[in-house]
């Protein structure tokens, strides 16, 4: 577990080591819109479960002038989350990618699905006898006496 | 001395916690009933006892007793006293108090409960809600002691213990850190004692179904007896979930309700294997089928609410390291291997003699629907799992962490909750027993007719977000169909008492309290589905610094930020308020305040927004930072959330409905036993 100064220093020190001059080089400054829309897909070690564009705390807002910085550069959405991986781990995406043991979020949901279809259709054939056969049909049953009541009533109205 | 007498109090509830499990069990296997009253009179003690526990915390947390551990951590002298007594839940060794707290009053209303006919049930019920007092209570004794005082040892070490160590001296700090700041908000205040009320009140469906299990009762009996325990639970903890939902939205500062947090999760997870569980006993009830499934779910169920409890309590969500370092974590861990391995254990003994009393006729029958809605709940209940689980997985086999975050999540669960939708639109027109397509479509065409107006209305309207298109019809489906059953329910009793019509409505729903409270719930499930669909497909948002005087702008809306103000407070805030002027399609509609508060204390901030709020929207404004000095810029995040504030009026049909449900009605349905009670020993 990182602790929050070391990701903080770490931030700064990010923060701080890119070159000024490359920034001013681009014409157009990113919008923070346009930074706001990548942080949302990436969270700093510190801050469990918020996500970087709404996070108050000042690691994320150095976080956020990284990523300004780097759209000043031309880097697109990719580079900049390879970026914090990179420097960060997978843990700064907001699902994980898939590769090794990864795999299971991805593929462990339909699994279920599919294997929990499977026992549903086996029970219920398993307890499925033939319909009777009635010569009309029924409404929904009542669950208590004046119910009963009221679907005759519902029936003789056709 | 308040601590002394606290401690004690908490260790003889444990003592006689035990002692009534050990007199109870003793007493249905000697075949003693005197043994069983004394167990159950233990059971009524420990309340006053756990009570007097609780009373001496809240006496220290008051009077600012910071030489207390506990108090020293969630109290401070600038706190206003009501936050001092709320601190009872707000730090883990008192939250774990209130807990037992709750435990030994829900034990106790149920021993208090007439136990004529059910005189075999009750020493099991009294074994399963002792063990689970015990087992939190010497959680608090052993472990989380909120009586231990701070003290100086001789070389000047801060150490902390109940009793003073050798050469040690009382260690006085002249004021505590105070409660978390974001707990300092009146829904968080009364969140937490409704999600344990919701945890606990599922322990008594629970120790009934494992008594019936035990004492060998085949019938339907637990599952009446506990009915209107189920729904009080199952209403807590929906409580819980709104009032959780609605802090995050006032609160946390992130334009949003729900962030598939795994706390959040935590108590999301018990109350969908107990909403799966109310439908499926429907069906043991009418048809006497589903009985091992019932018991499983119960079962799931009560692992669930240690499990959620576990999750909040031991450090494992922070790190899979933390969790193995702390005492409290490795003892839930146990607790919930020992109990389901003893429930599932003592269900698979009771196999045999659990078969249905019928079979499923109609793949399209009610309770074939109702099987269909229980493997959705429990699919989404695996995925939520998987998602909470896996991150620790990964740090514990890879040493990598994850994130599982809320896209992940809506990915998968969208589709199952729109199934959900369907079902809930289905299933009340379908039969019980036979039922056929024909039957179904000649029921269902009326309001499946009519909900194609929602598709139509929003593609002419120009919606072509398919998710929503979809999400709407089905949610105008359900609101057909369910307005549909009260109407013909109504018109039939119109016509044959010659009632009026919202009087017939008014005791339609008196005489099935049950079945129409379940279709109120269905609105407000309609009405929430509005407000989520709203804000998860059409929320729009955008963020500018502005100096004084200029505008930002979001969709028909124009903000001006009209300046800002600093100043600190009584309580130990240093508050920037922001001042900002809203104009509605060019028409002047109010000012926001959005603020930041920072905790000096706790060295916290505080994003609090500023909400215009209407029926059909929500504009919801954050201040996310400011020059300082000149106080002339800010930065302004903005969210425009449709619809979302029919979550909220959602939520209200939804408890209205459930309160309905649940309302208490005098017991006259027969114990029903479909099978003899020699059957028993065909599963043996």
């Amino acid at each position: 577990m990182r602790q929050p100064i070391a990701a903080l220093l770490l931030a700064g020190f990010l923060a701080a080591s890119e070159p000024p001059a490359l920034v001013s080089a681009q014409a157009e400054e990113p919008t923070e819109d346009e930074v706001n829309a990548i942080a949302k897909g990436l969270y700093c070690p510190v801050c469990e479960n918020v996500p970087l564009d709404v996070c108050p705390t000042l690691a994320c807002k150095q976080w956020r002038e990284t990523i300004r910085e780097k759209l000043a550069l031309g880097w697109n959405q990719e580079q900049i989350e390879q970026y914090f991986v990179e420097q960060y781990g997978d843990r700064v995406l907001a699902a994980p990618p898939a590769h090794g043991l990864n795999w299971a979020v991805y593929l462990i949901p339909p699994a279920v699905f599919l294997a929990g279809a499977a026992v549903l259709v086996g029970a219920m054939r398993a307890w499925r006898r033939p319909p009777v056969d009635h010569g009309m049909s029924q409404p929904a049953a009542a669950e208590d006496p004046y119910l009963d009541r009221l679907e005759e009533e519902l029936r003789a109205r056709g | 001395m308040t601590e002394e007498i606290g401690y004690t109090a908490l260790v003889m509830a444990f003592l006689l916690a035990l002692y009534g499990a050990g007199a109870a069990a003793f007493g249905a296997k000697r075949q003693r009933p005197e043994l069983v009253e004394s167990a159950r009179r233990a059971m009524l003690l420990s309340w006053p006892l756990i009570s007097v526990a609780a009373l001496a915390i809240i006496v220290l947390l008051v009077s600012g007793r910071y030489d207390v551990e506990y108090v020293a951590k969630v109290t401070s002298s600038t706190m206003p006293p009501y936050l001092k007594v709320t601190a009872l839940w707000g730090g883990q060794a008192g939250s774990l108090v209130f807990w037992s707290w709750l435990m030994a009053a829900f034990a106790s209303a149920a021993g208090l409960r007439r136990w004529d006919r059910d005189r075999d049930l009750l020493p099991w019920v009294i074994v399963v809600t002792m063990v689970t007092l015990a087992f939190f209570l010497s959680l608090v004794i052993f472990v989380e002691n909120p009586f231990r005082r701070l003290w100086l040892d001789p070389v000047g070490n801060t150490v902390t213990a109940f009793l003073r160590p050798a050469g040690a001296r009382p260690l006085v700090p002249s004021d505590g850190q105070g409660l978390n700041p974001l707990l300092r908000h009146p829904g968080m205040i009364i969140h937490p004692p409704m999600l344990y009320l919701g945890f606990v009140s599922f322990v008594i469906p629970y120790a009934f179904a494992i008594a019936a299990l035990v004492s060998r009762r085949t019938d339907d009996r637990w599952i009446r007896v506990t009915r209107r325990w189920t729904l009080v639970a199952w209403l807590f903890l929906s409580l819980g979930l709104l009032l959780g939902g609605r802090w995050a939205y006032d609160v946390l500062g992130w334009g949003g309700y729900w962030g598939w947090d795994p706390v959040e999760i935590a108590a999301f997870m018990p109350w969908l294997s107990g909403t799966a569980f109310l439908h499926s006993v429907m069906v043991q009830e009418k048809k006497g089928m589903l009985k091992h499934w019932n018991v499983l779910l119960i079962i799931l169920t009560y692992a669930l609410v240690i499990f959620g409890t576990f999750l909040t309590r031991s450090g494992v969500l922070s790190s899979v390291h933390a969790f193995a370092q702390s005492a409290i974590g490795p003892m839930f861990f146990a607790f919930i291997g020992i109990t389901s391995i003893v429930s599932v254990r003592l269900l698979l003994d009771r196999w045999g003699a659990l078969r249905g009393e019928n079979q499923l006729n109609s793949l399209i029958s009610r309770e074939s629907l109702f099987l269909l809605n229980n493997f959705l709940f429990i699919i989404i209940l695996a995925v939520c799992f998987l998602g909470v689980i896996f991150p620790l997985a990964s740090e514990l086999f890879t040493g990598q962490t994850v994130t599982v975050g809320p896209e992940w999540y809506e990915r998968i669960t969208g589709p199952l909750f729109a199934g959900l939708l369907l079902l809930m639109g289905v299933a009340p027109l379908s039969a019980y027993g036979s039922s056929s397509w024909r039957l179904l479509g000649r029921q269902l065409w009326v309001p499946g007719a009519l909900s194609l107006v929602v598709p139509a209305g929003l593609l002419l309207a120009g919606v072509r977000n398919w998710a929503a298109v979809l999400g709407y019809s089905l949610a105008g489906l359900v609101a057909l169909v369910t307005l549909y059953e009260f109407w013909r329910g109504a018109l039939a009793r119109h016509r044959r008492h010659g009632e009026s019509v919202p009087l017939a409505l008014v005791r339609l729903a008196g005489r099935n309290r049950r079945r129409y409270g379940g279709y109120i719930i269905h609105l407000g499930v309609v009405l929430m589905a509005l407000g989520i669909i709203g804000i998860e497909l059409f929320q729009t948002e955008t963020q500018g610094t502005l100096a004084r005087g200029e505008q930002l702008s979001l969709g028909q809306h124009v903000l001006v930020f009209e300046g800002l103000t600093q100043f600190g407070t009584p309580d130990g805030r240093e508050v920037s308020r922001a001042e900002v002027s809203v104009y509605k399609d060019g028409r002047f509609v109010g000012r926001l305040f959005p603020r930041q508060d920072f905790y000096v204390a706790a060295n916290q901030p505080m994003t609090i927004p500023g909400v215009r709020s209407t029926l059909e929207e929500d504009l919801y404004l954050l201040l996310v930072g400011w020059e300082p000095i000149a106080q002339q810029g800010a930065t302004f995040k903005v969210f425009h959330n449709p619809l979302v504030n029919f979550v909220w009026l959602g939520g209200l049909v939804f408890i209205l409905g459930t309160l309905v449900a649940a309302w208490p009605d005098r017991e006259t349905a027969p114990v029903r036993r479909r099978v003899p009670a020699g059957a028993w020993a065909s599963g043996d």
